[in-house]
């Protein structure tokens, strides 16, 4: 209990920090945030109209304070340019980056552990080289880039995949999936290789454990070795880079949103920065830290219950 | 250091070494020559294929895609060499301070480094860039704070491990300041964790660049870049497809290459270990 008792202490101070620096960021780095609203050559009476909106004449520290009360209490503020509550116009995006992030991260997983054992149980030979040597290549392509060739291929070659675009799955969930997926696969490609990589370490470190010698002594076939006792205690590492690769994916979705011009919140950051709606911009990056914040104290949580090791050692 | 020999041996690092080592070349020589000017329209070529004349085909004013992604490297070394100096730099002082005091000022400069995982990818570089506005100088700086937590992780580890080894204790019992224990008997026990860091952190600032200048916030014309190229690309790209693959291509090997260079450092490094 003590424990988790301490994991939410730190979780509270680290959404405390998350948002001191994004309030420094927007409010306090700029010197004067009306001026990163109106441009540098903005009519004088707007600047000081547009700080009394914003609020600007009161001390740092106290617009700090209230920003977070309000937020605390679920109000996010007004965006300037929609003049609708950012709750509202968060609201309308989540669905889009929601099912980008899962979908992606369900195609990480479902190709990236298969290939993961493959590699290990191919250990040495060439096609495990081979796809060794794609795994480099998976982390070093831009996600980006990749969805052009994707778009290319699966759009353009074969026309099977719509190039741009999104249609809500209460719509049509059909052509919701279609029209996610390649933006998904172009998203989870470097998370695929990260998972091939350290499920295959993992799985190799595993193999010379005294208990696997134990389960071969017995008489276990290979396959029941492998599946029944190595993997499972492989996968469990495994868990842990999942909260970073959840964090990967939404930070990749900034672009891979605006390649597909996907309406989700990638797409409204980099139009807010266009449009300089300061209040919604920095509403927004609060959300997705505290999101990914919350994905890494859930999959920290799910490790203790899974693993009592980690629980009982401190 | 190693010897020669012993990194030679790693193959990977030998790829990667030899693959900056091209790009590299590409840019000295850009610097004195590219086939064509690289902003010089031609309009009678436009989106032309790949052929002898042009060897990576022409873009939609007609210019010379070889010659711009030759200019392109010169960006992507800056940008990539700055950055991570900024990051090494103040990675460095910060890590040494939080190793070096402990208690709570560790917990605070580590609690701060570690909030920078909640701004996923890009998305620091983004915050940064859209209160500064874009263009070449905010860029490497933003990219630089996105390196800091890296170099300050390493040197942080590294000054609580050496501080209690014998050779440092023994240094300061001579009455060797900080300062002097810090440069010249702490820090050169750091340098291979931090080349393999630096090779790594350099093809992410690249990475982030091209993500940056894809999205109009990076670098900004007359200042040239792939991913502002990338993005150019991106309405011809059926027209076109060798534009937009060919600029993505280089950058993958760029990223590639130090991404390699790292690995391979850093198995070579665990091998003498």
């Amino acid at each position: 209990m003590r424990f988790y008792i301490r994991k939410l202490v730190t979780l509270a101070s680290t959404v405390l920090l998350v948002s001191v620096i994004t309030f420094l960021v927007f409010q306090v780095l700029p010197g004067d945030p009306a001026q990163i609203v109106l441009g540098v050559d903005a009519d004088p009476h707007q600047l000081a109209e547009l700080r009394r909106t914003m609020g600007l004449e009161r001390p740092a520290a106290e617009r700090y304070a209230a920003w977070i009360k309000e937020a605390a209490a679920g109000d996010l503020g007004e965006s300037l340019r929609y003049h609708r509550p950012v709750k509202e116009i968060v609201a309308e995006r989540m669905p889009v980056t929601v099912s980008l992030a899962l979908m992606s991260l369900g195609l990480t997983l479902l190709i990236g552990i298969p290939l993961g054992i493959y590699v290990a149980r191919q250990d040495g030979k060439f096609s495990a080289l081979l796809l060794s040597a794609l795994t480099q290549l998976g982390l070093a392509v831009p996600s980006f880039w990749l969805s052009f060739v994707l778009i290319l291929l699966f759009s353009v070659a074969f026309k099977w995949f719509p190039s741009f675009g999104y249609v809500p799955w209460s719509e049509n969930p059909a052509q919701a999936f279609r029209s996610l997926l390649l933006p998904s696969l172009a998203l989870a490609i470097p998370g695929i290789a990260v998972v091939i990589r350290y499920l295959r370490n993992t799985l190799l470190d595993q193999a010379r454990m005294d208990y696997v010698r134990t389960a071969r002594s017995k008489g276990l076939r290979e396959r029941a070795v492998m599946y029944r006792h190595i993997l499972r205690n492989s996968l469990i590492p495994v868990l842990t880079i999942v909260g970073l690769l959840i964090a990967d994916t939404l930070g990749g979705s900034i672009v891979v949103e605006n390649v597909f011009a996907l309406p989700g919140l990638g797409n409204l950051l980099i139009t807010s920065i266009g449009t300089r709606d300061l209040p919604l911009l920095q509403t927004m990056v609060l959300y997705i830290a505290v999101i990914v914040v919350l994905i890494n104290f859930i999959v920290d949580i799910l490790y203790m219950v899974i693993d009592p090791r980690i629980r009982l050692k401190r | 250091m190693m010897k020669w020999k012993q990194l030679i041996r790693s193959k990977l690092l030998v790829i990667g070494a030899s693959m900056i080592a091209l790009l590299f070349g590409l840019m000295v020589i850009s610097l004195f020559y590219t086939p064509y000017e690289p902003n010089a329209m031609n309009p009678a070529m436009r989106l032309a294929p790949p052929q002898p004349a042009y060897w990576l085909g022409t873009d939609n004013f007609g210019r010379d895609i070889f010659s711009r992604i030759m200019e392109g490297t010169q960006t992507a070394f800056l940008i990539g060499l700055l950055s991570v100096a900024i990051g090494l730099f103040c990675g460095l002082i910060i890590g040494a301070v939080a190793g070096y005091a402990g208690g709570w000022l560790d917990e605070i400069l580590m609690r701060i480094m570690d909030a920078k995982l909640a701004f996923p990818g890009i998305l620091l570089a983004i915050m940064l860039v859209s209160v500064f506005g874009p263009g070449l100088g905010n860029t490497i700086v933003a990219l630089g704070v996105m390196s800091i937590p890296a170099f300050a992780r390493i040197s942080r580890s590294g000054f609580i491990q050496y501080k209690e080894f014998v050779f440092v204790k023994a240094a300061k019992a001579r009455g060797a300041g900080p300062l002097r224990i810090v440069f010249r008997h702490i820090l050169p026990n750091m340098t291979s964790p931090l080349i393999v860091a630096a090779s790594l952190r350099f093809s992410g600032s690249i990475l982030a660049e091209a993500g940056l200048s894809y999205l109009g916030l990076g670098v900004q014309p007359p200042d040239p870049s792939w991913g502002r190229m990338l993005s150019e690309a991106q309405p011809y790209i059926v027209n076109a497809p060798w534009y937009v693959i060919m600029t993505g291509a280089v950058i993958t090997a760029m990223v590639l290459g130090f991404n390699l260079l790292g690995d391979g450092l850093r198995d070579a490094y665990d091998n003498k270990g």
